[in-house]
C-alpha cells in the first residue's frame, strides 16, 4: 500500500498542529510529511483540499451485540459501520450473551475484531463490572483488564448496589481502568418509555424522570470522594442537573469524566409525539433546554468525549407499539455528520475540539496509546470533508440494522475515509 | 362538511369546526336511537373491526351497537385468546387484518401510539379506543354532548376533573376538547396521581376538592384504579375516598346544582358516593347513550368521507 | 339564463289543487299524514298541511325526513353532506303516507325516502307528491300527485324557490353547464 495524501488540512491537537501537508504513507506506516511531495506512480494520490487529516477516531461507547445478538449486528457489520462511520476504533459494550465477563470472551470479541477487518478498526471490548452484570458480585478485573479489556462497566443496567460500585472502584483503581456508569435510579424508571416532563403529560407515557440519573450521578461521585484513586466515567450523560454536578467535580479536581450521544444534542423530547420508536432510548430525549445544556458543556470541556451508544436492533424488534420496542438507535454512520453539522457548523467546538472529543479524550481516558502523527509512525487517521452536503440513508448504512431518527436529515460534513493499521476505507 | 383526518386518534389538534361537526352529527344520531327500528344504512358492506388487546366490556358494545346500527360488518378480536398471546405482533395482527380487507379499525390499547402505529401499517380507517394513559376520544366527545345537552353550550363552562389524572387517557382527551370548545378546566388529585406540567397544558391544579367546588359548573369522576394503591402512589382506598371522593356533602356547600359525570364503572362510594351518582344532577346514564350517538357520528363520518 | 315556469300565483292554485286531490283521493284525510323531505319538501308539506286544514277542518299531522343516512351517492362525495335528524314524532304504522318533495327527477330521493320510512315502521300506503316532475327516470317510480310536469333537458336544473328559506314563490328551468348537480 502506497498513498500520497495531497494538501490536507492537518489537525493534530497533540502536536498544536494545524498545518496543510502532503503526506506519504507506504505500508502503514508515515514515510514523509511536508508540503508539495512528490510521488512515483506506485502511489495512490489522495487530494485533499480543503479536507482535514484527524487523528483516528474512536468511539468509546458501542453495542456490537456479538456474541449472542448476532441478527442485530456482528462484529464484522459493526466494524464495518465504524468504517464507514469515519471510525478507526471502537470499545464495545458487555451487554452480550454471554456477558464479556471473563478473559475467554475478551480475546473472543478482540480476535474476531482483528479478523473481520484486518486491523481496519481496532476493537476494545470494555468488560462488565460485576458478573453476567447482575450488580452483585465483582467481575475478575485482573484477569479482564490483563485479557485487554480498556474499562467496565455494567452499561444497559445502571450499578445500583452502593456497596458493590464502592468495591468496584477501589478494585478497579489497582489497574488504572475506568468505570463506566449507566447512570440511573432504577426505582424511579420503572415502565418509563421516554423523559419526564411536559411531552410525557401530553402524550400519556409513562415516564423517566432526569432527577433518576443525576441522583445516581450524585451517589457514585460521593463514592469517588471517598475513593478517589478510582476513575468515574459517565456513559450518556443527557440532563442539565448532570452536567452541573460534573462541573462541580470537576472543580473538585475529581477523576471523572464524561459523554454525551449525538442524538442527545440533536434531538428533544418534543420528537417523540409521532410515535417512532427510534425515537426511544436510554437515557431518553430529554429537553431543549437540556439539549442547549449539552451543546455548552461540549463548548466548556465538562463533557469530554462524544460517542454513539451505536445499539442496533431489527427492524421487527422495532416496528411494534412504543412501549414494547427496545431501547437505542444505531449511531456510527451518523455521530461524526451529526457533530459537524450541529457543534462544528453551530460554532459550539472549532475543529480542534471536536477531534478531541472523538480520538484525543476518549483515549486518554482509556490509557490507549497516544497516535503521533510524524514520519515513522503508524498512519491511524480519520479524513474529514467538513463542508460535504449529504443526507442520511438508512439503506446505505453498512450496520445491520437501520434504526436510526436521522433517515432523510440533511448534514453538512462528514468523515470521508480512515486509515489503520495499513488497511484503508474510503467512502464511495 | 368533513373532517381532517381520515383517522380519528386524539382530540389534541383537532378543531373546534371538526368537534362541532362531531357533536352536531351525533345529535342527530341520537334521534334515531329513539326509534323502534334503531338501524340506518350508510356503512352497508363496510367490514369494521374491533381490535381490543385491553378488555373493555362496554366500551366495546357501545362501539358495536353504533356499528350495527349504522349496518356494517362487524368482526371482534379479543386480545385474550387469540394469537396476540402467541407473540404475535400487532403490526402481524394488523397485516392480516388489511388481507381480510377491513374497512376500518377501532383499536384498544394499553401503549399509548398503539393507534398512531396502526395507521402507518394498514390503509383502513383507525379509531382510537383508548392508548394507554394518552387518549380515548370517543368518551370526551361524549362528555362534551351530554355537557353541552345539559349547559347549552361548552364556551365558558367550567369542569373540573376528579380523580387519577396520571393514568387517565379520559382526562387528557377531555382537556385537550374542552379547552378547544372554550371551556376551563380543573384536576383536582392527589400530588401523586397529577402528572408534571400539567399546568402548561392550560389547567388548574387543586388538591382540595372544598377548594374547587364552589367554582365549577361540572365534576368529571375518574374511576380510581386499585393497583395505584399497590404501587405507592395513595396509601388506601379509606383515605382516598375521604378526601377525594365526590360526596354529596361536598358537592351541597356549592350551594348551587352541579352536574355529576363518571365515565364508568364507577366504585361506588370510593370515588363517587353513590347517592350522587344516581341523584338528579347526575348525567351518567346520558352518557351512556350518548357514547352510542357519538360513535355512529364518528363512524359515519369517518366512514362515508372515503 | 333562467326561465320562470311557476309564479307566485301559480304555485299557490298549484298547491291548493294538489291538496284537493290528496282528500279526493282518501276520501277525507283520517289516517293520512304527511311527510315532507328536507328542506323543500317539508316547506310544502306544511303547506298542504294548511290548505288540507281550511277544506277539511281536521289538522293532519307533518313529519320531517332527512334521507342522507340513506343515498346511494354518500360516499365518494367530496363534501360530505350535512347530517340534520328526522322529525317524525307520530308512530306511522297503519297510516297512509304522503310523501312530499319539490322535484321528482331520477327517483333516487324518493328511493332512499322510501328506505329510511321502511325503517320507521309499516305504513298501511305511501302516496307520491311532488310540486314539479321533470322526467328523466332512473327508477320505475312515479308521483300520485304531480304539480306540474316541466319537460326539461337532462343538463338544466329547476330551481324550487319557496318563502321559507328564499325570496320569493316561483319555479325555474335553469340553464346549467354542471351536469353534476342537475336536479
Amino acid at each position: 500500500m502506497k498513498l500520497h495524501l495531497k494538501s490536507g488540512r492537518l489537525i493534530d491537537p497533540i502536536k498544536g498542529k494545524d498545518v496543510v501537508t502532503d503526506m506519504l504513507i507506504v505500508d502503514g506506516r508515515i514515510e514523509r510529511l511536508g508540503t508539495s511531495l512528490s510521488s512515483d506512480k506506485s502511489f495512490e494520490v489522495i487530494d485533499l483540499k480543503n479536507k482535514i487529516i484527524a487523528p483516528g477516531f474512536i468511539d468509546m461507547h458501542v453495542h456490537l451485540r456479538e456474541p449472542g445478538y448476532e441478527h442485530k449486528e456482528t462484529i464484522e457489520t459493526g466494524c464495518g459501520s465504524a468504517a464507514a462511520g469515519g471510525f478507526t476504533a471502537v470499545c464495545c459494550m458487555p451487554n452480550t450473551n454471554p456477558a464479556i465477563d471473563e478473559e475467554s470472551v475478551v480475546r473472543y470479541v478482540q480476535e474476531e475484531g482483528r479478523r473481520a477487518t484486518g486491523g481496519l478498526v481496532d476493537v476494545f471490548p470494555i468488560a462488565a463490572a460485576s458478573k453476567g452484570r447482575k450488580g452483585e458480585e465483582l467481575s475478575p478485573m485482573a484477569e479482564l483488564a490483563k485479557a485487554g479489556a480498556v474499562a467496565f462497566s455494567d452499561d444497559g443496567s445502571p450499578i445500583a448496589n452502593a456497596e458493590l460500585m464502592r468495591r468496584i472502584f477501589e478494585y478497579s483503581s489497582m489497574y488504572n481502568l475506568p468505570v463506566i456508569q449507566h447512570a440511573e435510579e432504577s426505582t424511579m424508571t420503572k415502565n418509563g418509555l421516554m423523559n419526564e416532563g411536559f411531552e410525557s403529560t401530553r402524550l400519556g407515557m409513562p415516564s423517566i424522570p432526569p432527577i433518576a440519573e443525576e441522583l445516581m450521578i450524585v451517589r457514585d461521585i460521593v463514592l469517588l470522594r471517598y475513593i478517589p484513586r478510582a476513575k468515574y466515567h459517565i456513559a450518556h450523560i443527557s440532563t442539565i442537573g448532570s452536567i452541573d454536578c460534573v462541573r462541580r467535580a470537576k472543580a473538585e479536581k475529581l477523576n471523572i469524566t464524561c459523554e454525551a450521544a449525538p442524538h442527545h444534542f440533536t434531538l428533544t423530547d418534543e420528537a417523540v409525539g409521532s410515535f417512532d420508536t427510534n425515537l426511544k432510548m436510554n437515557p431518553p430525549l430529554r429537553t431543549k433546554a437540556d439539549v442547549q445544556a449539552i451543546k455548552e458543556a461540549l463548548r466548556d470541556g465538562i463533557i469530554d468525549v462524544i460517542a454513539s451508544d451505536h445499539a442496533p436492533h431489527t427492524i421487527d424488534e422495532k416496528e411494534v407499539e412504543f412501549a414494547q420496542a427496545p431501547f437505542g438507535i444505531v449511531g456510527l454512520e451518523t455521530a461524526i455528520g451529526l457533530s459537524i453539522t450541529e457543534l462544528v457548523h453551530q460554532k459550539y467546538l472549532t475543529l480542534i475540539q471536536l477531534i478531541e472529543k472523538f480520538s484525543v479524550n476518549p483515549r486518554r481516558i482509556l490509557s490507549l496509546p497516544t497516535i503521533n502523527i510524524q514520519e515513522g509512525e503508524l498512519a491511524n487517521l480519520t479524513l474529514l470533508d467538513p463542508n460535504i452536503k449529504w443526507t442520511v440513508d438508512i439503506q446505505l448504512f453498512k450496520s445491520k440494522s437501520k434504526n436510526s431518527p436521522f433517515h432523510g436529515r440533511s448534514l453538512k460534513g462528514k468523515a470521508i475515509g480512515i486509515i489503520n493499521n495499513g488497511k484503508t476505507y474510503f467512502a464511495k | 362538511m368533513k373532517l381532517q383526518s381520515r383517522h380519528l386518534l386524539g382530540l389534541e389538534g383537532m378543531s373546534k369546526e371538526d368537534i362541532t361537526l362531531i357533536l352536531d352529527t351525533a345529535a342527530s344520531f341520537k334521534e334515531i336511537l329513539e326509534r323502534p327500528i334503531k338501524k340506518v344504512p350508510p356503512l352497508q358492506g363496510k367490514t369494521i373491526v374491533n381490535l381490543f388487546f385491553e378488555s373493555s366490556t362496554r366500551t366495546r358494545i357501545s362501539f358495536e351497537l353504533a356499528e350495527r346500527r349504522l349496518s356494517a360488518d362487524v368482526v371482534n378480536f379479543a386480545a385474550s385468546g387469540s394469537s396476540v398471546n402467541k407473540g404475535e405482533t400487532l403490526k402481524d395482527t394488523a397485516r392480516n387484518i388489511e388481507a381480510m380487507k377491513i374497512d376500518m379499525v377501532v383499536i384498544r390499547h394499553s401503549a399509548s401510539g398503539a393507534p398512531h402505529f396502526l395507521t402507518r401499517v394498514v390503509k383502513a380507517n383507525v379509531i382510537n379506543a383508548g392508548d394507554g394513559a394518552h387518549e380515548h376520544p370517543t368518551q370526551a366527545l361524549l362528555d362534551m354532548m351530554t355537557l353541552r345537552e345539559k349547559h347549552g353550550s361548552l364556551e365558558g363552562l367550567r369542569i373540573c376533573i376528579v380523580g387519577d389524572i396520571l393514568h387517565s387517557r379520559v382526562a387528557l382527551s377531555n382537556i385537550y376538547g374542552l379547552k378547544t370548545m372554550g371551556a376551563e378546566i380543573s384536576v383536582c388529585g392527589p400530588a401523586t396521581l397529577i402528572p408534571r406540567n400539567i399546568e402548561d397544558l392550560g389547567v388548574r391544579v387543586y388538591h382540595r376538592l372544598e377548594d374547587i367546588i364552589p367554582h365549577v359548573d361540572a365534576l368529571n369522576v375518574l374511576r380510581i384504579q386499585l393497583e395505584r394503591q399497590k404501587s405507592g402512589l395513595f396509601p388506601s382506598l379509606r383515605e382516598y375516598h375521604r378526601y377525594f371522593g365526590v360526596t354529596k356533602e361536598k358537592v351541597d356547600r356549592a350551594l348551587k346544582p352541579i352536574t355529576i359525570m363518571h365515565p364508568g364503572p364507577i366504585n361506588r362510594d370510593v370515588e363517587l358516593s353513590a347517592d350522587l351518582a344516581d341523584g338528579p344532577h347526575s348525567v351518567i346514564l346520558e352518557q351512556v347513550t350518548n357514547g352510542e350517538a357519538i360513535r355512529m357520528s364518528v363512524l359515519y363520518l369517518l366512514g362515508t368521507s372515503n | 339564463m333562467k326561465t320562470k315556469v311557476l309564479d307566485a300565483d301559480g304555485l299557490r292554485r298549484t298547491v291548493n289543487r294538489l291538496s284537493h286531490e290528496v282528500v279526493e283521493k282518501n276520501k277525507g284525510v283520517k289516517d293520512v299524514v304527511l311527510v315532507g323531505i328536507r328542506t323543500r319538501g317539508e316547506f310544502l308539506a306544511h303547506r298542504v298541511a294548511k290548505k288540507i286544514a281550511e277544506i277539511e277542518n281536521m289538522n293532519v299531522q307533518v313529519g320531517i325526513l332527512d334521507i342522507t343516512l340513506y343515498r346511494d351517492d354518500l360516499r365518494g362525495r367530496l363534501d360530505q353532506p350535512e347530517l340534520k335528524s328526522s322529525e317524525i314524532l307520530f308512530d306511522i304504522r297503519g297510516k297512509v303516507i304522503v310523501l312530499i318533495d319539490d322535484v321528482l327527477f331520477t327517483g333516487r330521493t324518493i328511493r332512499s325516502a322510501l328506505n329510511a320510512l321502511m325503517d320507521l315502521g309499516r305504513p298501511s300506503e305511501i302516496q307520491l307528491l311532488v310540486l314539479v316532475d321533470r322526467g328523466h327516470r332512473e327508477l320505475p317510480i312515479k308521483a300520485d300527485y304531480v304539480g306540474k310536469n316541466v319537460p326539461t333537458a337532462r343538463e338544466q336544473k329547476v330551481q324550487v324557490a319557496m318563502t321559507e328559506t328564499d325570496e320569493e314563490d316561483a319555479v325555474y328551468l335553469v340553464e346549467n353547464d354542471d351536469k353534476e348537480n342537475g336536479q
